[in-house]
């Protein structure tokens, strides 16, 4: 009894299209957001996060009206990100039915949007997310920014911290050394980060297995884990995510 | 058919609760986002969710002269208090420095920060998904298994001086009251609105429930 890990399942949306081919059999139309959404709800999924990825800034509103309609039709926690650059998108998302909205590194350099945005709609509903990357050699990490192009010499750890002081409910933590690997999360990141900051950790980057979900949580100190692919390709469900957890003492919701 | 009024402050998302009860509704309820008072007064059962600081919060209700309407709301019809829809029906507040709130019951709301003990290991805030024990019976949990699982999101929790009030309650590194309920009234720390089928439950339990005990 008491607070469960969470498996957050995560979305690509570009154009108001769900892609990078979810591929569930019995669905009818894979690229439909409500209909993913409620599928991964009835699978037991404990939060939906969306991922903005449309390029164009004319397209930005048609990911408001996704998350109108998923919120309208999905009833579990729901986090949006992505294009996120004044306190106004967030209060934006917000209204449209999103719970929490993920502000990411690059819109973190314009200055104090973090501070800003939780004084204004409370730090629960901000995530911060920070693309981290290894120092070749070292037992270090620096954020990134571009998808993990562009170095900016800023220790990872310090500006978890930072972020939280300024008002940050939760970070989101991908390393970019693992992401797309299925190598599994970068533990000792996590484990780190979740360490240091008194908010809640999401772990994402690298799952490809179930084990390695438990991992995030059991050697990584993660709150949550967040995976794509293995979820969207039907290679596992999250209830079954829920019962290989289950079944090495990690506290879930089944 | 009966309306149900969604006290809209300003405060937090109110359009998931509004969803949600007029999903579980199913057409028999009118769902009115409102902050009209006269719209609250007419309207056959009040809903105060609310998001955020309890300083902006009580700024905000009295900004847009809503005290009245709320109370009278808790005086006369089937209400549902919703995170701090719950918290604001105390005495004060703890949150930023001390906060007067609207006195409805005797108690007081404190931090999570400030209340457990030292070198615990604990994220603040309380977020995700957490069991609600029943303290007791209420037709709002009917159909619905004492432990079941309702998400939170909060830094601050309710302490009412009458324990008897406390119909819920949850673990954090200590146990805490996490629903209030007397007569017509009753409010949750937790989202039903974002609990998934227990929550939509709750709700639908809401919505025929005669606001008796």
């Amino acid at each position: 009894m008491g607070l469960a890990k969470r498996v957050i399942p995560c979305l690509d949306v570009d154009g108001g299209r769900v892609v990078k081919g979810v591929r569930f059999i019995d669905i009818r139309d894979a690229g439909d957001p409500v209909e993913i959404a409620r599928r991964y709800d009835k699978e037991g999924a404990d939060e939906l996060t969306f991922l903005d990825i449309t390029a164009s800034s004319e397209q930005r509103d048609t990911m408001v009206h996704v998350v109108e309609q998923v919120a309208a039709e999905v009833f579990i926690p729901l986090t949006v990100g992505g294009g996120i650059r004044k306190v106004e998108d967030v209060r934006r998302m917000l209204n449209a039915g999103a719970d929490k909205v993920s502000i990411n590194t690059a819109a973190v350099f314009t200055p104090d949007i973090v501070a800003e945005a939780a004084g204004k709609v409370g730090s629960q509903c901000i995530v911060v997310a920070i693309d981290a990357k290894r120092v070749p050699g070292a037992q270090r990490w620096e954020i990134y920014t571009h998808g993990g192009r562009e170095a900016t010499g800023v220790d990872a750890l310090e500006w978890a911290v930072k972020m939280a002081e300024l008002g940050a409910g939760e970070i989101l933590l991908t390393s970019m050394d693992r992401d797309g690997t299925k190598r599994g999360f970068d533990v000792a990141l996590t484990r780190a980060v979740a360490d240091a900051v008194p908010v809640p950790v999401i772990a994402s980057g690298g799952v490809g297995s179930l084990q390695h979900l438990c991992e995030g949580v059991t050697a990584g100190g993660a709150d949550a884990v967040l995976a794509a692919s293995i979820f969207h390709f039907g290679e596992y469900t999250i209830a079954e995510a829920k019962q290989c957890m289950a079944s090495q003492g990690i506290e879930v919701r089944q | 058919m009966q309306t149900v009024a969604v006290v809209d402050y300003g405060m937090g998302n109110l359009h998931s609760v509004a969803k949600a009860l007029e999903q579980v509704g199913g057409g028999s309820a009118r769902v009115r986002v409102s902050a009209e008072p006269a719209v609250i007064g007419n309207a056959d059962r009040v809903v105060v969710p609310g998001q955020g600081a309890a300083r902006d919060c009580m700024q905000a209700l009295q900004k847009r002269r809503l005290i009245g309407a709320v109370k009278d709301a808790l005086a006369t019809r089937p209400f549902l208090g919703i995170c701090m829809g719950l918290q604001l029906l105390l005495e004060t507040s703890d949150e930023n420095g001390g906060v007067d709130l609207l006195g409805f019951y005797a108690g007081r709301v404190r931090g999570f920060s400030d209340s457990l003990s030292a070198g615990h290991n604990l994220k603040i805030p309380h977020m995700g998904w957490n069991n609600v024990r029943q303290e007791r019976v209420h037709p709002l949990f009917a159909d619905i298994d004492d432990g079941a699982r309702f998400y939170f999101v909060h830094s601050y929790f309710v302490v009412p001086e009458e324990a008897g009030l406390g119909v819920a309650s949850a673990e954090y590194g200590m146990r805490f009251c996490c629903a209030l309920a007397s007569e017509n009234v009753f409010a949750c720390q937790f989202h039903p609105e974002k609990s998934a089928a227990d929550g939509l439950r709750l709700l639908r339990n809401f919505l025929s429930w005669d606001g008796a005990c």
